[in-house]
């Protein structure tokens, strides 16, 4: 093993700083094209911002969940990765605060809000006990709060670990990670529930949940090996440490999370096919018609057959500059997948794309990277502390050509 | 005259020793060389280049046959040999015909992964030579074999014997037709 201290080296230091400043720049600039097209049209700012937050805030407890799940099962691909997941859930403070306009939009976005149209209709008299706002409200606060609570003592114990040395079996980061998955699993289904499916407030699946968790389990994973892929280049700080065999790893996480999203999604069509009720069909109807059709296939297409296609292969999987160009693809097609769950539920009649619905993710992304450079040049870029970090380098067989 | 052999056969007793042999083989530029051990090991699979064979292709060959063969049925059942109204949905009912296509896609994948592994190694085989060896029962327990074959081109009695001895092999021996 090198004696290499897998640190930002000043120049790298500086060349992070030019993209963390340009990112700002392009974020700020995105964000108030989207505020002042709120102030003609706020009904569609509101809906491009929520699909786009979905995307940052499951990209981020995503990551939050790869680090736990990663401290429960072991696997070099994760102590390779932990710092870039930890800064990516470090970010979780910033998105706490870019919540506050889904919250001003609430009865723009939420007819289940409106107290005239619950007094007309019996079914949301009888979901007025969970769908009013103050329970909504503090149901976000509970979510954020655990979010908090889990990533500030899986950054604290994991700086704790790396500055003392000490705790060599790493055991109260698996204490905390087991509960903490449970949490994020049930706080990521009840989230979708609210902030995404509730747009439709008589239409309910209870797969939802699950397809968002393996949505964000693809973004984070796709998100990391992008990161991983940039740092270990040629001359990058993780070039003797990453190898071929950890991107093999991680790019079958990646086929597992696509197969995952896919079993999803088809099972809910084919369970609300098979039923063909006139209160779960008008879901899918609106968006297999109008144009969002065309969505949908692209979704199957880009979303599930390319990537799971290409991820069999071994060798585009050990591959970094082919790894992150699949990764790259997977992260477009999550954002015209959170789309699709999003804008369909107010054009009904016929697709449509706004330029809110461009800028609104830029915007958001760039504060959100900007945030996560940050996050990520505060520490080392390998958990020097892990008991199990010089097994997880030799693991990768950076040493040997890639073949 | 002399009897001609299988080929000749080096013992090993750790992983790496054998998987540094096997490059230094390989470097030397033996082809027919073939490597035995108690469990996989990945990296003399790379030193021997044994990576690429025809099986991922027969595999994906069968499984796009199973996957044409499920829907196909289907389609054929129930849009065209008996066509029955299911609550009002098209004949063409594509959703509900998606889970006996994958099935049929991973039933005929599966098998002729089998299939086409024991195809492709040859197998069942009654009788293989090294066996004639009665150290080599070792292969399954903890010694670890690297066999250069006879056929090799390069191949010489006295002086591949030679050359596998210096590879810190702990024992090189002839193996018998």
């Amino acid at each position: 093993m090198s004696a290499r201290d897998f640190t930002i080296s000043p120049q790298l230091g500086r060349g992070l700083e030019r993209l963390r400043h340009r990112s700002l720049i392009v974020g700020i600039v995105a964000l108030v094209g989207c505020i002042v097209g709120a102030l003609f049209r706020p009904d569609q700012f509101f809906r491009s911002y929520l699909f786009s937050y979905m995307f940052y805030i499951g990209l981020t407890i995503g990551c939050m969940a790869v680090v736990m799940l990663q401290y429960l099962t072991g696997g070099a691909w994760g102590i390779v990765l932990r710092r870039v997941t930890e800064a990516a859930s470090r970010t979780l403070l910033l998105l706490m605060f870019l919540f506050i306009p889904v919250l001003i939009g609430i009865p723009k976005l939420y007819i289940w809000s409106h107290a005239d149209v619950v007094a007309k209709d019996l079914i949301l008299q009888h979901k007025h006990l969970y769908l009013n706002v103050p329970f909504f409200l503090l149901r976000a606060a509970i979510y954020f709060a655990g979010w908090l609570l889990f990533a500030h003592f899986l950054n604290k114990w994991s700086r704790e670990q790396e500055e003392t040395g000490r705790d060599p079996r790493a055991r109260r980061l698996q204490l905390l990670s087991g509960p903490g998955l449970c949490f994020y699993a049930m706080s990521a289904t009840f989230a979708a529930v609210d902030w995404v499916m509730s747009i439709d407030p008589h239409w309910y699946s209870t797969i939802y949940g699950l397809l968002f968790v393996a949505g964000q389990g693809l973004s984070a994973l796709s998100f990391c090996v992008i990161v991983l892929v940039i740092l270990a280049k040629d001359g990058g700080p993780l070039a003797d440490a990453v190898g071929p065999a950890h991107l093999h790893d991680l790019g079958k996480l990646m086929l597992t999370f696509t197969m995952l999203w896919a079993y999803f999604s088809f099972s809910q069509l084919l369970i609300i096919w098979s039923g063909n009720l006139a209160g779960e069909i008008p879901w899918y109807l609106t968006r297999m018609t109008g144009g969002w059709q065309w969505v949908g296939i692209l979704l199957v297409l880009f979303h599930f057959a390319m990537p799971f296609a290409l991820l069999l292969s071994r060798n585009l999987k050990r591959t970094g500059p082919t790894l992150i160009r699949i990764a790259g693809v997977i992260i477009v097609m999550r954002f015209v997948d959170l789309f699709w769950q999003v804008e369909p539920g107010f054009h009904q009649t016929a697709f449509w794309l706004d330029w809110m619905d461009i800028l609104a993710p830029i915007g958001i992304g760039g504060l959100w990277l900007a945030d996560f450079l940050v996050q990520l040049k505060k520490r080392t870029l390998l958990p020097l502390g892990d008991p199990y970090l010089e097994q997880a380098i030799l693991h990768g067989g950076v040493s040997e050509s890639s073949y | 005259m002399i009897t001609p052999i299988y080929g000749i056969l080096a013992e090993f007793e750790s992983p790496s020793t054998l998987t540094a042999a096997a490059r230094q083989v390989k470097a030397k530029g033996y082809n027919k060389v073939e490597a035995y051990s108690p469990f996989a090991i990945e990296e003399v699979n790379e030193a021997l280049g044994l990576h690429h064979n025809r099986l991922p292709l027969i595999v994906l060959g069968c499984g796009i046959l199973g996957g044409l063969t499920g829907y196909l049925m289907q389609y054929y059942l129930a849009v065209i040999d008996f066509p029955i109204n299911v609550g009002a949905r098209p004949l063409h009912s594509w959703p509900s015909f998606i889970i006996i296509t994958f099935e049929l896609t991973i039933l005929f994948a599966a098998l002729a992964t089998v299939l086409g592994l024991l195809g492709l190694c040859g197998l069942p085989m009654p009788y293989h030579p090294v066996f004639n060896l009665p150290r080599f029962a070792l292969a399954s327990r903890n010694r670890f074999f690297l066999c250069i074959e006879a056929t090799d081109p390069l191949f010489n009695r006295h002086e591949t014997a030679e050359f596998l001895s210096t590879l810190e092999a702990r024992e090189v021996s002839e193996v018998a037709h």
